[in-house]
């Protein structure tokens, strides 16, 4: 069967999306991925498809387990995004959304670096409209921020591979060793869009400003293809386990803290790219798995949790923990499927989330890193705190604000619908995605210890929610900034930056003063001595150089004389 | 709010049901962990109960520590002045 880079169906679907209108456009929209769907099962064991540009071979498509397991991935998401999207559908979103799924198919499905760099930087350039979309100025303002750092990426990206090729060396997506700069670069380029700790903050930054439906796509495809490379590249590479690692924990602080429920959700994304982190940076042949099979579970109850912070913006115009409270009482769909994403993401059994996680903690154990399992094991329980119980608790639960919001409108409602299918789907059949996985697995989830500890792990996670509720000790939300690594860019750059300006102008002017000072003493002894009344325009001095002249001639004259005995 | 409908958890009896069937869930797994012969891979694992203290421990310290973080890192809303 004849089949083409899914990137251009994805193409193709934009620029369709761009000239049609009304209805005609939301159709071509939703149908884009479900072509893009059936090109990519006629794809499957195809031969690598390669261009010659400038000289340079590119393999635009290169396809192998695990980028098939990603390209079905995101043409499920961007799929349900675009229903969820038909809302209230606009140009820019549908336009925007399937640009950034042609360049995310790009990426994934990149035979070397060259064709990766091209589709990297478009995974930025193409998403940023989704914040923009959003209309406030505040969105503006985390729009650049968002796109610089895109870019720093792609431009780190670029670096990587010029040094590559200065190298002579292949551009292959192949495992890199973690030496020299190229590799360093390459490294720090997908940490940018992994969120490595100190280079997250654009996720927790971004993705609270998008609109509803663009936070769910962005939060879909652009670090999960970064984990991608990561899992192509840097496979066993032993920092990432401590990178993950720390993921995994430190977002979970601030998680409690915010109040704004889609920032709460977007460090929360963080902590889970953290057990995929981990699990690549493990690279036995289970972590690999766990990695692969988190980052496919995790997409589906991300998004569904996203989506239903979506539904509860678009119905009530708030977000924040504070201002919400008591909507499962006219949006009881919605609240049960948030609940759906909540237990999958906390990993109940029967949910998607535990036949994901438990790998990647048996990978740790397996391997030796005690410690990085007690984090991981740490950073579970806090997933049940702010992912399992908050996010559904304090939308839907708590104390009643009082608002009576419509239910969530269909095309939500079916989307929500079908990533809710998904997260009990997997959970309930895991075998469904392990057989999709890159290495046979031998993992058995539905053990009675298995099940047994993570009930008591969760259940009693969240019994001490229930007694520092019903003891009035778990904390009151507030709307606030919580600082973190943003505080350097966006509070003591723009300071610095001021004061430096200031002071440079101090220094500046008083340059401007030396100077005039200097040219005003130059100035009054030019006059002084080549004024009127000046020492050399004195008259006595005309005389005096005359008589000087003389003088000399006179001298000359004899020494004449004198030379001619 | 002219909402006089009463839904599901505003009688307390229902609010109290959730919350005594979340204890006898939580008693469930500790009486199953003592007639369980569990695998483990981890010498603490093998602690009797250890998965339940461990994620009460966890979720009362994740809240401890948090409210001294947020005297640290919490600022008010318009603290960024972009």
């Amino acid at each position: 069967m004849i089949s083409v880079a899914p990137f251009l169906i994805f193409l193709v679907g934009a620029a369709l999306a761009m000239v049609a209108r009304g209805r005609v456009r939301d159709v071509i929209a939703v149908a884009t991925p479900v072509v893009g769907a059936i090109n990519l099962w006629a794809l499957d064991g195809s031969a690598p498809m390669t261009v010659m540009l400038f000289g340079h071979e590119l393999i635009l498509v290169e396809v192998d387990r695990l980028s098939m397991l990603f390209g079905w991935l995101f043409h499920l998401a961007v799929f349900v995004v675009l229903v969820y999207n038909l809302y209230r559908p606009t140009k820019l979103e549908q336009v925007s959304i399937l640009a950034y799924g042609a360049s995310t198919m790009g990426a994934i499905f990149a035979g070397d670096l060259l064709t990766l760099l091209l589709f990297w930087e478009g995974l930025g350039l193409t998403s940023v409209f989704l914040v923009l979309a959003r209309g406030t100025r505040k969105a503006e303002r985390a729009a650049v921020r968002y796109l610089m750092l895109q870019v720093l990426s792609g431009v780190l990206l670029m670096c990587g591979i010029i040094v590559l090729i200065n190298q002579g060396r292949s551009l292959a997506m192949a495992p890199l060793e973690l030496e020299g700069l190229a590799a360093w670069l390459i490294f720090l380029s997908l940490g940018i869009k992994a969120g490595f700790p100190l280079l997250h903050n654009w996720i927790t930054d971004t993705y609270p400003e998008a609109t509803e439906t663009g936070t769910v796509i962005m939060s879909a495809l652009t670090t999960k293809t970064s984990i991608y490379c990561l899992a192509s590249l840097f496979p066993g590479t032993e920092l990432l386990i401590y990178i993950g690692a720390t993921m995994t924990v430190f977002p979970i602080f601030y998680a409690v803290l915010e109040d704004d429920l889609r920032r709460v959700l977007s460090y929360s994304l963080i902590n889970q790219l953290g057990f995929m982190i981990t699990g690549i940076g493990i690279g036995t042949e289970l972590a690999i798995n766990g990695a692969v099979a988190h980052a496919f579970a995790h997409v589906m109850y991300k998004s569904l949790l996203f989506m239903s912070m979506g539904a509860v913006l678009y119905r009530t115009g708030k977000i924040g923990a504070s201002e919400l409270g008591g909507l499962y009482r006219t949006m009881p769909k919605t609240t049960i499927m948030c609940i759906i994403g909540a237990a999958s993401i906390s990993a109940f059994p029967l949910f998607s989330g535990f036949v994901a996680k438990a790998m990647v903690m048996s990978a740790a154990l397996q391997g030796g890193y005690d410690w990085v399992w007690i984090a991981l094991l740490f950073a579970s329980a806090g997933v049940l705190h702010h992912a399992g119980i908050k996010i559904p608790f304090f939308a839907f639960f708590g104390h009643d604000s009082g608002q009576r919001p419509k239910e969530a409108p269909k095309p939500m409602l079916i989307a929500m619908f079908i990533a809710s299918v998904m997260c009990i789907g997997i959970g309930v059949f895991p075998e469904l995605l392990y057989d999709q996985l890159p290495y046979p697995v031998t993992y058995e989830p539905y053990t009675f210890e298995h099940v047994l500890t993570q009930l008591q792990l969760l259940l009693f996670a969240a019994l001490c929610f229930v007694v520092l509720r019903v003891t009035k000790l778990e904390p009151h939300e507030r709307p606030s900034v919580n600082l973190d690594i943003e505080w350097t860019y966006r509070w003591l750059l723009p300071r610095a930056g001021r004061w430096a300006y200031v002071k440079l102008g101090y220094f500046a002017n008083h340059l401007r003063q030396l100077s005039q000072v200097g040219t005003q003493g130059t100035v009054w002894l030019v006059k002084l001595w080549h004024g009127p009344g000046g020492l050399f325009a004195r008259d006595p001095l005309i005389s005096m150089a005359s008589l000087a002249v003389v003088i000399i001639f006179t001298l000359v004259l004899l020494l004449d004389l004198i030379q001619g005995y | 709010m002219n909402d006089k409908k009463t839904y599901l958890f505003d009688k307390p009896r229902n609010v109290k049901l959730v919350i005594w069937t979340l204890v006898l869930a939580c008693a469930a797994t500790l009486i199953a962990d003592v007639f369980a012969h569990r695998h483990v891979d981890h010498p603490w694992e093998s602690m009797f109960g250890f998965y339940a203290a461990f994620g009460f421990g966890a979720y009362a310290l994740l809240v401890l520590v948090s409210e001294g973080l947020r005297l640290l890192i919490q600022r008010r809303k318009d603290y960024y002045d972009d």
